[in-house]
């Protein structure tokens, strides 16, 4: 496990690659779901005002 | 057709002389440029001459992008570029017009003055010879290119910093084969001719296509 | 029902769609994605041979090689759904367009930080100005150019045609740009002219690659449906179809 783990020595370089490559996987999906959650809730947030309105309205 | 060319080309150039600092900026914007370069690496006439070649071009690529930025500004400031977009010439040649002048008064001066900036490299007779050469057949294809960006980024906030961004990249082949094309000319003046070649095929592509996109960018930006 | 292709053209169907295969494409990339590691760290000799072996640090080579790969890739689909919106006026090959842009950004960042830590052990420099890893730099300031003047522009009519239109302006001049640097005297380039080829590699490792690279792929196509979804919702905010979408993803 610790050979395999060390890389004949070169662990930093390989582990750093593969480390980045989920990071910025990891940030991009956690940015895009954010995104997402933020525009369904903002439009959730016009829909129950225009209604509020409507029913003061009526 | 050729008539609508030459009278933008006349047009742009009156109006410019009318206003000569805007040439004379850019001019020495080139020059202090390259004048800054040996205050930072040192004086030693071996890694000046080293340098030469590359540090004219790319105080060339940064003159000439800054400059761009003017190209369709005060046309579109007070609507001329409109009524332009309206007429029933040809777009693509009206914005060619506009580019050739605008080579004209900002590309021309440059290409006059490098060989002092050479000089102050220590270039040698010949190498002079080659780059104002190079500058000649290369500035026009940057400005060509270019003016797709100026275009694209008309009127946006912050379009200075913008239009670096998308044609620097695209500067490229020029600035690789216009100063290798000095550099080379140090050692062997015949093997300057296949750089010159490709330039002159640079300029030719770009003739031909690049106003047909800018006019495409204009027609985006201005609708 | 007459079924016709350009029926998911129109945002409303294929954000339905896209929602439906996000998952799809996320199982797909996670399965050969980790076929693709195992594959790599424990199928795959310790060592490369020859004159100059690579030793354990060659194994970079799966993500590397898979993010330059898709970074090329992605600009590619990205001029096409340019092209596509530019010809057929079509609002939705923008939104794909403007969508990929970033997972290739992320890419071809992946692929330069990459190589950048292949060279380190390899060739005893961070940075080396190869054609490759130049061409690499290159691309990443056009993908960046595209994303700049996209998000520059308020108005997203426009700020989807010019995009486009840069775009297409990048793709004609790749070849030039990547020529002009894998070539920089042209009296001497057929001499300089690197060549890799496919049967050279070894089986196993080639095998891991490829999977990998399979494996950002179809990232890529949830990561940008994802972000097309989004980009759907901001963009067709207010109309009914949206209102009923949200209403029956509350419901859920």
């Amino acid at each position: 496990m610790m050979e395999f783990l060390s890389q004949g020595g070169y662990a930093f370089y390989v582990w750093s690659c593969y480390g980045l490559g989920i990071v910025l996987i990891t940030v991009e999906i956690t940015a895009l779901r954010r995104r997402q959650r933020t525009i369904v809730a903002q439009l959730g947030r016009l829909k129950r005002m225009r209604e509020a309105e409507v029913s003061h309205e009526g | 057709m050729f008539s609508t060319f030459l009278c933008i080309l006349r047009r742009d150039i009156t109006l410019a002389m009318r206003r000569r600092t805007d040439i004379l900026t850019t001019l020495f914007f080139f020059v202090i440029v390259a004048s800054l370069f040996p205050l930072g690496v040192g004086s030693e006439k071996e890694v000046l001459r080293f340098l030469g070649p590359g540090v004219v071009w790319v105080a060339a690529l940064l003159a000439s992008m800054l400059a761009l930025e003017r190209l369709f500004a005060s046309d579109f400031a007070d609507g001329t570029l409109e009524q332009m977009l309206l007429t029933p010439q040809p777009l693509s040649v009206l914005v060619l017009g506009k580019i050739c002048a605008h080579w004209l008064l900002t590309g021309l001066p440059l290409v006059l003055i490098a060989p002092l900036i050479g000089l102050q490299y220590g270039l040698e007779g010949t190498q002079l010879l080659v780059m104002v050469m190079a500058l000649l057949v290369g500035t026009p294809v940057l400005s060509l290119v270019g003016s797709i960006g100026a275009a694209l980024t008309l009127g946006l906030r912050g379009g200075g910093i913008l239009l670096s961004l998308l044609v620097l990249p695209l500067y490229i082949p020029v600035l690789v084969y216009g100063s290798g094309a000095v550099t080379v000319s140090a050692i062997d003046l015949a093997d300057v001719q296949p750089f010159m070649a490709l330039l002159g095929a640079f300029l030719i592509l770009a003739l031909a296509f690049s106003p047909l996109a800018t006019a495409a960018a204009l027609r985006i930006s201005v609708e | 029902m007459k079924f016709h292709w350009l029926h998911f053209s129109s945002p409303a169907t294929f954000y339905g769609l896209a929602g439906r295969m996000i998952p799809w494409f996320f199982a797909l990339a996670l399965v050969t994605g980790v076929v693709a590691l195992y594959w790599g760290f424990f199928q795959t000799p310790d060592q490369l041979g020859g004159s100059n072996p690579q030793k354990e640090y060659y194994r970079i080579i799966f993500v590397h090689v898979g993010s330059a790969w898709m970074s090329m890739w992605l600009y590619l689909v990205l001029a096409a759904w340019s092209a596509f919106g530019l010809v057929f006026n079509t609002r939705l090959s923008y939104m794909m367009a403007v969508s990929v842009a970033p997972t290739g950004a992320l890419f071809t960042a992946l692929a330069l930080f990459t190589g950048s830590f292949w060279g380190k052990p390899s060739w005893g420099t961070w940075w080396d100005w190869d054609p490759r890893l130049t061409s690499e730099l290159i691309l990443f300031f056009l993908y960046i150019g595209y994303i700049a003047l996209h998000s520059a522009i308020d108005d997203a009519r426009r700020a989807d045609r010019a995009s486009a239109l840069i775009a297409i302006v990048g793709l004609v001049c790749v070849p030039i740009i990547f020529w002009s640097i894998n070539c920089p005297d042209p009296n001497q380039c057929a001499a300089l002219h690197q060549r890799s080829s496919m049967g050279s590699i070894d089986g196993n490792i080639l095998f891991a690659m490829l999977a990998l690279t399979f494996s950002f792929w179809m990232y890529a196509f949830a990561t940008s449906f994802m972000r097309v979804r989004s980009i759907i919702l901001e963009r067709e905010a207010g109309t009914t179809w949206v209102n009923e979408q949200l209403e029956l993803e509350a419901k859920r």
